[in-house]
């Protein structure tokens, strides 16, 4: 297992430097933004910038891009949006936003669509599971902005209940923002709940209809007791390792949700370091996502290995 | 036995000539015919397909929506480039069907605790341009209050307005060219367009409401007479008169109202707004589905913002099918190393977040080939990977099986292996997730040109997600501004998506026969 997961982890920094010295890389040959001329922070960029090796090869700029990375944690300053400071400081300043909401939405999603999949298992065929099915397959389909624009219609405008966007600030435990979180959260929720139901559903069905439940209930468990011992276990060999990626993409947050609600996080930031040219802003963010993105496919194939034996015996051949 | 054997060929050989007759002669000779069809991989797919139910519906609605891109600009009067400055952010309206008073498409905006004097204005423009704004009156509110030491009752209502009668008359500065054509076609259509004009000093001093044409208060409210009448205040007055008129006149006019006033080198008039766009365009508002805040059409732009979705979905489909199917063919069929690699190079490119490729792809690429080219590139650029995991898994599943052996054994190619072969064994599942990647790049494209990262609007004018993005802006004051153009969308995604799966399920072997 130590093998498979160094071997997992090798392969996927490697991937991560690769795809990284192409983003740079496309990145720098951008024309750079233009500094306004006598003001305080035009001088520091303009060190930084000769520090960081603007008029150097390529590969020389990401060489010393690396180094300031890893050893200062320096991702640069940034030149336009938030003019003359530190890029890492303000990505951190717009995570906790993200990662509340995105938190939320998980707590609130995982077990009603795990529970919902396992309900429609059980009743598979009934008029209830052909109901959450097809509910699922239009959950699924949607659009997310759809959902959001259907909750702040009715929820914010027509009934009044939740604000139409997300509150600013930093008290994310206090009532009055998780009142304001809610049509963010919903709206991302939907998705995430269709998911689990029909992860959970088709496994759980297949599991149901194997032959060592018939062996359960023939050595005299009750139904309830093999499903509970014996199917969910063997269910859980799928649903796990998803529960365990969607963990970890809480971070990259939904960009089109965090526009529509205004959340101050980082799939706003995005969206602003783009359209404002902020390159040092828009190339810490690009890192982000990559590394998200891997972190959360190579999650979700360890805990494979760890749950799963015979995935991780198949891996010493 | 010899002798016999010899004895039989000589009769056999000496039968003569004309004991022979043609068996058939217009018979046609051949074997029996199969008593149950054969039935090809396809036909198969089809009638199993053709069992669900679901699916049949949604491959028709796909085919609705994707003829509706079709007819929509050609039914709708308007293209994308038609915007109307006054009817912004206005409901359906269609006149044939308001005329009959169903409650449809009779452009509805349900306005809140009007008071009289608003109430009264409404009835104003009723009573001036003939078009009655007021469609019905929802609530009525009673409302008593103390003034002077005395109970005074107020009546509030919520009522609905036609979005397109309660703009009523407005002002507008007219050349004499357009005046003069504006009377002709009054004379020639009967329908008032200009109405007489009033002087701001008749209403107390007002200058920024061309509704009121009666007497009024200090703030606007209309000062009846006793029977509740309006008290018209057209001005007489000829010297501010900008140029004649001689065309129809309002009831009640003895020929002294004037119907303009002079504005350097042109005339400012008081129009009927409903009548002069009639007059401009050469018909009736005609607005299906409302119109957005840019005051263009939704109807024909939904049609128009669709089609093109759909063509580039289509485009970046078939280009990502044959890429990953060659890609995904050479993998699975060469195998070990040239599999190890390939994957490698997949896998970095797939690691790429599709918002980075596409973003990079517009930063650098926009200026040379535009927008869409962009985009085109970016979903190229990582859309084939999942094509070639597929066909790389066919491969992998076909290439040991038996039917390969024997045309090697003959001497085929490996090209001729690979794609007379293997491939149309997989080509069923190919199809199948060509149907399921077409939804899935409308969706990223929508995605993206809604976050205002793409724009594909300079290609078509507009696209969905562009109607969405301003649909969005003016949520509250026309919801169908964002209503139809989601409603469109999801349906899109929903059939495309059940088709999908209905083809999935159709074209997988170990379903054949399984049916409950």
């Amino acid at each position: 297992m130590g093998k498979y997961v160094i071997k997992r982890i090798s392969l996927m920094l490697m991937t991560l430097l690769i795809i990284t010295l192409m983003c740079f890389i496309l990145i720098r040959m951008l024309p750079l933004a233009e500094l306004p001329p006598g003001d305080p922070h035009t001088a520091v960029i303009e060190a930084r910038r000769e520090a960081a090796g603007y008029n150097k090869p390529y590969l020389v700029q990401f060489g010393i891009f690396m180094k300031d990375v890893f050893t200062e944690w320096n991702w640069g300053l940034s030149d336009v949006l938030y003019f003359g400071q530190d890029v890492s400081v303000i990505f951190a300043s717009k995570l906790p936003a993200t990662i509340m909401v995105n938190l939320y939405a998980i707590i609130f999603s995982i077990p009603i669509g795990v529970a919902l999949g396992i309900f429609a298992a059980l009743k598979k065929n009934t008029w209830i599971d052909h109901a959450i099915s097809t509910l699922t397959m239009v959950c699924i389909s949607v659009p997310s902005f759809v959902y959001a624009f259907i909750i702040q219609y009715f929820l914010a405008y027509k009934l009044g209940w939740v604000p139409f966007l997300m509150k600013s600030g930093n008290d994310f435990f206090s009532w009055s923002m998780f009142v304001s979180m809610i049509p963010a959260v919903l709206s991302l929720s939907m998705g995430v709940i269709a998911g689990f139901t029909r992860t959970t559903r088709a496994e759980l069905t297949e599991v149901l209809t194997s032959e060592f439940m018939l062996l359960a209930r023939t050595k005299g468990l009750t139904k309830a007791q093999a499903t509970l011992r014996h199917a969910m276990k063997n269910c859980m060999v799928v649903v796990l390792p998803a529960i365990f990626g969607e963990f970890i993409a809480i971070m990259s947050g939904s960009l089109i949700i965090e526009r529509i609600f205004s959340v101050p996080g980082v799939g706003s930031l995005y969206i602003n370091s783009i359209n404002a040219r902020d390159y040092p802003m828009f190339t810490m963010l690009t890192m982000f996502y990559t590394s998200i993105g891997l972190l959360a496919s190579i999650v979700v194939d360890i805990s494979y290995g760890f749950i799963d034996p015979r995935i991780r015996m198949g891996s010493k051949k | 036995m010899e002798q016999i054997s010899n004895s039989a060929k000589t009769a056999y050989e000496s039968i003569p000539k004309e004991k022979f007759e043609f068996a058939q002669l217009d018979k046609e000779l051949h074997d029996e015919k199969l008593e149950t069809k054969t039935r090809g991989y396809f036909t198969d797919a089809l009638f199993r397909f053709k069992k669900n139910k679901s699916s049949v519906v949604a491959a028709y609605i796909i085919l609705l929506l994707v003829l509706f891109t079709i007819i929509a600009p050609l039914i709708s009067p308007y293209t994308v480039n038609d915007k109307d400055a006054i009817y912004i952010s206005s409901p359906p309206y269609v006149r044939a069907i308001a005329d009959l008073k169903i409650g449809l498409f009779d452009g509805a905006v349900t306005r809140l605790s009007q008071n009289e004097a608003q109430y009264n204005y409404w009835r104003g423009i009723a009573e001036e341009t003939g078009y009655d704004p007021l469609l019905r009156i929802l609530e009525t509110t009673e409302t008593v209050s103390k003034y002077k030491g005395k109970d005074r009752i107020s009546y509030f209502y919520k009522l609905q307005t036609n979005k397109y009668y309660d703009t009523g008359v407005v002002y507008r500065v007219l050349s004499y060219s357009e005046y003069d054509r504006i009377l002709e076609y009054q004379n020639e259509t009967g329908l008032q367009v200009i109405y007489p004009y009033v002087e701001p000093a008749a209403i107390s001093g007002i200058t920024d409401n061309p509704n009121l044409w009666y007497q009024v208060d200090a703030k606007g409210a209309a000062v009846l007479d006793k029977d509740g009448n309006f008290v018209p205040v057209y001005s007489t007055n000829k010297e501010i008169e900008g140029r004649p008129y001689d065309s129809q006149r309002i009831e009640g006019d003895d020929g002294s109202y004037i119907y303009s006033v002079r504005k350097s080198g042109a005339v400012q008039c008081r129009v009927c707004y409903y009548n002069y766009y009639t007059f401009v365009n050469g018909h009736e508002p005609f607005y299906i589905f409302g119109t957005n805040t840019l005051g263009q059409d939704l109807f024909s732009a939904i049609g128009i913002g669709a089609r093109i979705s759909l063509i580039f979905a289509v485009i970046v489909s078939a280009i990502n099918l044959t890429i990953g199917a060659i890609y995904g063919a050479v993998q699975g069929y060469y195998g070990g190393t040239v599999d190890l690699v390939m994957d490698r190079i997949a896998d970095i490119l797939s690691g790429v977040p599709f918002v980075v490729v596409a973003v990079l792809f517009q930063l650098h690429l926009a200026e040379e080939v535009g927008s869409a080219g962009s985009l085109l590139f970016a979903f190229v650029m990582t859309g084939w990977i999942s094509m070639s995991a597929l066909t790389r898994k066919q491969f992998y599943r076909f290439k040991g099986q038996e039917f390969v052996f024997a045309a090697r054994t003959l001497g085929a190619s490996d090209k001729r292996l690979m794609f007379k072969h293997i491939f149309p064994n997989a080509l069923g599942t190919i199809i199948t997730s060509c149907a399921l990647v077409i939804p899935s790049v409308i969706s990223s494209e929508t995605n993206l040109t809604y976050l205002g990262l793409v724009n594909l609007s300079t290609m078509a004018g507009t696209s969905i997600g562009t109607l969405l993005a301003q649909g969005q802006t003016a949520m509250t004051a026309s919801p169908y501004a964002m209503f139809f153009p989601a409603l469109y969308f999801a349906l899109l995604l929903i059939s495309f998506n059940l088709f999908g799966n209905g083809l999935r399920d159709a074209f997988n072997p170990s379903t054949r026969g399984v049916e409950d």
